[in-house]
């Protein structure tokens, strides 16, 4: 077998397999730690001998590691014959354990940096050097995060399946990560998320993340240039959206705002979803956008979504509309500068656009928003220079 | 091999600007910043093709003093002083053959295009990193 589809395999399997010892009712951290050993068994063993049956091959090693390590601890000795003594699983279970390893990793009690390490590893099925590579930090400094992580959660009942909304929000954060590298974790948060949709439907707004993500994701290729400069939304060549996962996100949010049970990531959806059905910029249904937004506001009290409702008014009613309303939002965010002068553009008021544009660049979370914003600056001088002469 | 950190300042008290290049980023066209970033960009991609290129960082130039203000009192904090003070923009931290590896590296960073497309002559610090202790020192 080839050393790339043993790492294939074994990404696919090893939550699988964590998911049945889980399930069988082996303690999360011990069983987690199981299968990392049986990994590291099959990949010394698999290229040369790869196994008939490769899923039952790492459970049973797997589970072997699991006996080795309760051994050791009397305490546990009931567990250990109730996971042995179980029949091997039916393909039906497997969905149910997504949901289950899912809810375990996202539990309240971690942080959210530990519950993304840990949900990206149990359930991901990525190594630790590879998660700590896209999160540009050491391995070991990664392999101590999940390791805590797997302390913290040891202690609790896990009686019921955990909340789907906390599980939702890890994904969500998973999705908002966005470095590109080896690993994309854009594309691992839409695997997972299409993986819980699979397993439960439960809850519309788990589709409704699944959509949100793919409808932001279709226009990955259009929102930077090659040298990784942002491209605001209004200014991307929309030949590069990708049409047929517009397509599918449309159809799986329709699909969850027909169960008529509206939460924050389906209006979110929606916005998203109007964006881009827009054949160009100006064609942009903002008044429909703006209900929406104001919808939003109702189902959630982030200032985030405030702040973009502002926009979305600036769009409709004008930009001194607009302006109106964002005086009675926190200045203290991050974007807010960038906003007003957006807002001060559009109303012809250069100056104070130029000033808003410097503060926002001054303020700005990453590079390429920084870099965009004192272009802004730039834009709006070499304009006013030349309106001069 | 040494390790050297490269500094880039927003403003620094050190040796004052080459004439002609003191205006800021937002002062030039938007083509020149385009520019600049490509020049930079291709920079590190050419140090990690030669195996020097060990890490690089931005830096927003928000920040704040904060020191211990003795058992159970919240941290004190002083500033942004974001207006006067010495400013680090940035870092990349390079593994070179010798000081003037580096020298000639952080040379060729000095040249990124600015306004005009003309070299920014930025005064860029250069730093050696402490060695590790060998092991046949005694």
């Amino acid at each position: 077998m080839h050393e790339d589809q043993v790492n294939e395999l074994m990404r696919t399997l090893a939550p699988q397999v964590l998911g049945v010892l889980v399930r069988r009712g082996a303690d999360f951290a011990t069983a987690e730690d199981a299968v990392q050993e049986a990994l590291i068994e099959a990949a010394h063993h698999w290229p040369d001998s790869p196994p008939d049956e490769p899923k039952a091959w790492l459970l049973k090693v797997a589970g072997r590691k699991l006996i080795d390590a309760q051994r050791a601890e009397a305490a546990r000795r009931r567990r250990e014959e109730r996971v042995h003594d179980e029949p091997p699983p039916g393909p039906t279970e497997q969905s149910d354990d997504t949901l289950l390893l899912l809810s375990r990793c996202c539990h309240p009690s971690l942080s959210p940096a530990s519950a993304i390490a840990l949900t990206l590893r149990a359930v991901g099925g990525l190594t630790t050097a590879q998660i700590a590579r896209a999160f540009l930090v050491p391995e070991a400094t990664m392999a101590q995060r999940i390791s805590r992580a797997k302390r913290t959660i040891t202690g609790e009942r896990f009686d019921t399946p955990g909340d789907v909304r906390a599980v939702l929000h890890v994904l969500y954060l998973i999705f908002n990560e966005g470095f590109t590298g080896e690993i994309s974790l854009a594309d691992e948060a839409i695997r997972l998320t299409r993986q819980l949709t699979a397993a439960s439907a439960t809850d519309p707004e788990i589709a409704g993340l699944l959509a949100l993500m793919l409808l932001h994701h279709a226009r990955r290729e259009a929102r930077y240039t090659a040298s990784n400069e942002l491209v605001p939304l209004d200014q991307q060549d929309r030949s590069l959206w990708d049409t047929s996962m517009i397509g599918e996100g449309v159809a799986v949010l329709q699909g969850a705002l027909g169960r008529d049970l509206l939460g924050q990531y389906q209006a979110q959806a929606a916005i998203a979803a109007l964006h881009d059905d827009a054949p160009s910029a100006e064609e942009t249904d903002w008044p429909q956008i703006l209900e929406w937004y104001d919808e939003l506001v109702r189902l959630t009290d982030s200032p985030v979504v405030a702040l973009n409702r502002a926009v979305a008014v600036g769009q409709v009613d004008g930009p001194r509309a607009g302006l109106a309303v964002l005086a009675g939002i926190d200045p203290g965010l991050a974007r807010w500068d960038a906003v007003a002068a957006h807002l001060y553009e559009r109303a012809g008021d250069v100056a104070l656009a130029i000033e808003h544009y410097r503060t926002a660049a001054d303020r700005a979370t990453s590079l390429p928003e920084r870099t965009h914003l004192i272009k802004q600056v730039a834009r709006l001088v070499v304009e006013a220079r030349s309106r001069g002469r | 091999m040494a390790k050297y950190l490269l500094l880039k300042h927003y403003r620094h008290n050190g040796p004052k600007p080459v004439p002609g290049t003191e205006a800021m980023m937002d002062q030039w066209t938007p083509e020149e910043i385009t520019a600049h970033i490509d020049y930079m960009g291709r920079f590190a991609e050419k140090l990690a093709e030669r195996g020097e290129f060990v890490s690089e960082g931005a830096l927003s130039p928000e920040g704040t003093f904060v020191r211990y203000d003795g058992e159970g009192r919240p941290p004190v904090t002083d500033g942004p002083f974001a207006e006067t003070k010495d400013l680090i923009a940035g870092f990349m931290i390079i593994d070179v053959e010798s000081q003037e590896r580096a020298y000639e590296a952080a040379a060729e960073l000095s040249a990124a295009p600015g306004q005009g497309g003309r070299p920014i002559y930025e005064w860029l610090e250069v730093r050696p990193f402490f060695a590790e202790l060998q092991g046949t020192t005694e």
